[in-house]
């Protein structure tokens, strides 16, 4: 009939399940559930500037922000942000990335580990920030450096550790290595190694729960996606085009930069033309937010206002989170390029110093409490290494498996035999 | 950035561009001028260096290429040609090439760093639609000759699935670009400048493996190699061998155990994959009547598919056996598999045996 009516058939093309046909002529088709629209535009987006909130470091445009924030910012007296269970669970969590990251970098140069391994040393605040937030069925998706995100997420360090050895017992049976952590039953979606490739990947992710809560029907699916990736990426197309797609569709999906400054040697101020990422946010018709990226009770904050959005079905949110890499960007890189005054100042940031000063002046807990957990995980970590260590290295016939559906995927031969059990097949006819 | 004055400067001066003349006879890279022993970057490094030199309106690009690259190719072109005319772009392979083809439309040498050949994908669409059909659907009003993206392929030991990748066959099947995969320093100068000077886009892969360990004599003047020649590195009678890249040094290996069976292999050298020498290789098979393929990229739809139709196409009643092609498994590339996966000297002896013995 009328252009908005056509637009949003036509962009409700695939979804036309529900009977009754739109309420009114002027409004796109209309499912009835309070966060209304399914797909079309967001037309009706509120855009509040609110430079009061201190929770920013610079003003961010912030949309739908939850009472409970609002409440915390009228107090006059600094109340806490988290209780002593949530506090410890935190530091175990930052602990564990970093003791984690610290002995990958030793088992590295004992040779145990090859390949390139990225560490996170120093962005451990963003991944417990987030993702301590989350739900088992909520899903996470990465980058190369994704070690930490897959601890956070609950894959167990044991896992992790043989997955790096390249031993079956890690969490793809050794075929990813450092840059593929994969976990069906954690919902971590990978481990990519190519940057930005995970973004469309989370964004289809995010449709699916959207899907499942609103056309499927399932009571309880208010699923989250968290799409982590650097500053870099945000210079390359797919990241605008799941911008646009998540905004359009308002998918249940939070962006979440890791901005570092540094996309292995090149300078973030010298690679984009505006460096203040979280503007693209808004440019997309989506909330864009900075936050000190050092600081996990920050960025806890700032995720839970992004994640409940999520949850409640009003679409997704940019969040720009500023933290620093202390290594460099790979084992194999001298990091020679980066200031040393600039490491020294993120180092004075460290989140782990933080989060213990914040801990122990607030009386969440003591300096014992907190060196029993230091303690707990160096003995997580050790026991994931000789776990690592004793496990069996993958049989040759588990290279032609996976490749197609069928898990040996190379059929059957003319003797009758599976191609891959074929000891000619893999070896030549020789030995290697 | 001193951009806006370079382009003042120019229009001032019009359009005229200083260019080293240099006649179409190439040399072979022997002889006159000195010669040192440098590895497979150096090289590449000395022949941009030359490159920028000898044409002011040549750039490179690409990511991380301002201090010098990942791979130590773009070593201090920055620091002497300037921020202007040598400058890394954001994380945009698509992009990347796109602008390169822009530039070379308008009448530079754009030289593009793709940094692993497994990130050219996204950059695939730009080369095939675009850098492919540039010279022909506009009937030859505007090329982007000009332009040629290089970029590191092949197994490293531990590159694993995203950094050991051989796409070459991909570029093969696509008529209007030119593919090129240099076996040594000295080769890959000569063959560089050539890409570069060619006034078709070429796509240029370097095999990272050798980028340290290939070391050789290098002369240190202008020269270049002629591309779309096969050359013949090693002569034989009974079978034909046929590589490229890395490859060529693994193959060499079987060549001389083979030859302490009694068995003379002729190693050919491709050089230009697209478009190929067909006539060196069917020269040889019609000496050997045997001939057999290797490349690190998976068997099926290889390159040595397309060689070896040809081959049979042409020289089907001398074949005293059928086409070997010893290749990479149809795997993903994998990580810790990587022995297993690959055309191994084992490998291709056995299959040299085979074929002789058929």
């Amino acid at each position: 009939m009328n252009s908005a009516s056509c637009a949003a058939k036509i962009s409700t093309q695939p979804f036309s399940l529900n009977p009754t046909s739109p309420t009114s002529h002027d409004n796109p088709l209309v499912f009835p559930k309070p966060t209304s629209l399914f797909l079309g535009s967001t037309r009706k987006l509120r855009l509040s500037s609110s430079s009061k909130l201190n929770l920013h470091r610079r003003s961010g445009t912030v949309v739908a922000v939850s009472d409970v924030v609002k409440q915390k910012k009228s107090k006059s007296t600094p109340s806490l942000l988290i209780t002593k269970e949530e506090g410890l669970e935190l530091y175990e969590d930052v602990i564990l990335g970093r003791a984690f990251e610290d002995m990958c970098a030793q088992m590295y140069y004992r040779g145990k580990m090859f390949g390139f391994v990225h560490l996170y040393n120093g962005q451990e605040a963003v991944s417990t920030g987030f993702i301590k937030l989350l739900k088992q069925q909520d899903s996470v998706v990465s980058t190369y450096r994704d070690h930490v995100h897959a601890l956070s997420k609950g894959v167990p360090a044991r896992a992790v550790m043989s997955e790096l050895f390249g031993k079956t017992t890690g969490c793809c049976r050794g075929q990813g290595g450092s840059m593929h952590m994969f976990s069906r039953e954690h919902n971590l979606l990978g481990g990519f190694a190519f940057i930005g490739e995970g973004i469309p990947v989370a964004t289809g992710a995010a449709f699916t729960s959207k899907y499942k809560r609103e056309i499927l029907k399932e009571a309880d699916c208010d699923h989250v996606t968290l799409a982590f990736f650097g500053d870099g990426t945000c210079n390359n197309g797919q990241f605008f085009e799941c911008l646009n797609m998540a905004a359009l569709w308002k998918l249940p999906i939070v962006f979440v930069v890791e901005n570092n400054l540094w996309a292995i040697g090149m300078s973030h101020l010298r690679a984009t033309s505006d460096p203040q990422i979280y503007k693209k946010g808004p440019a997309f018709g989506m909330p864009g937010i900075h936050v000190d990226g050092m600081d996990v009770l920050k960025v806890r904050e700032v995720a839970k206002e992004a994640i409940g959005r999520a949850r409640r079905g009003e679409g997704p949110t940019l969040v720009e989170c500023e933290t620093y890499r202390f290594r460099g960007h790979s084992l194999a890189d001298p990091d020679e390029l980066r200031d040393s005054a600039e490491k020294a100042y993120y180092a004075a940031r460290d989140p782990i110093t933080a989060l213990k000063k914040y801990l122990i002046e607030n009386s969440l807990a003591s300096e014992a409490d907190l060196k029993a957990i230091d303690k707990k995980i160096d003995e997580v970590v050790e026991d994931a290494v000789e776990f690592a260590d004793e496990s069996p290295v993958p049989s040759r016939s588990q290279l032609l498996e996976n490749v197609f559906a069928d898990p040996k995927g190379f059929g059957i031969g003319p003797d009758g035999r599976y191609r891959c059990e074929d000891p000619k097949f893999t070896e030549g006819t020789a030995h290697v | 950035m001193g951009f806006r004055n370079i382009i003042g400067r120019r229009l001032g001066l019009g359009l005229v561009r200083r260019r080293k003349p240099f006649s179409t006879a190439t040399c072979d890279g022997d002889g006159n001028g000195n010669a040192k022993s440098i590895n497979l970057y150096s090289a590449i490094n000395q022949a941009l260096h030359i490159a920028l030199e000898t044409d002011n309106r040549a750039f490179v690009f690409g990511e991380d290429v301002s201090f010098g690259g990942v791979f130590r190719c773009t070593t201090g072109l920055a620091d002497r040609f300037g921020k202007a005319r040598v400058f890394n772009t954001p994380l945009c392979e698509q992009g990347i090439v796109g602008f390169g083809i822009g530039l070379a439309a308008m009448g530079n040498r754009a030289i593009a760093e793709i940094q692993f050949a497994d990130y050219i994908y996204p950059a695939f669409d730009q080369i095939v639609n675009e850098a492919a059909k540039f010279r022909y659907r506009s009937g030859n009003q505007f090329n982007c000759g000009g332009l040629t993206i290089r970029a590191p392929y092949g197994a490293v030991g531990h590159g694993g699935h995203y950094h050991s990748q051989s796409p070459e066959a991909f570029f093969c099947h696509v008529p209007g670009i030119k593919v090129v995969i240099p076996r040594s320093p000295r080769q890959a100068k000569g063959l560089l400048l050539s890409c570069i000077r060619d006034p078709n886009p070429v796509v240029f892969f370097e095999p990272k493996w050798l980028y340290r360990l290939a070391v050789e004599e290098v002369p240190e003047h202008d020269y270049m190699l002629p591309l779309s020649e096969a050359e013949v590195i090693r002569q034989g009678s009974d079978i034909t061998l046929v590589g490229w890249g890395a490859q060529l040094s693994v193959m060499e290996q079987a060549c001389n155990e083979a030859e302490k069976d009694g068995i003379s292999c002729e190693l050919i050298d491709l050089k230009t994959l697209l478009p190929w020498d067909k006539e060196t290789v069917e020269a040889s098979v019609r000496k050997t009547g045997r001939v057999l393929i290797s490349h690190e990229a998976p068997v099926t739809g290889g390159f040595g598919a397309e060689i070896s139709a040809s081959i049979v196409e042409r020289c089907f009643l001398r074949l005293e056996a059928p086409v070997a092609r010893v290749c990479g498994l149809d795997t993903p590339f994998p990580l810790v598999f990587e022995p297993f996966y690959m055309p191994t000297k084992n490998k291709i002896l056995d299959a040299i045996k085979a074929t002789v013995n058929y």
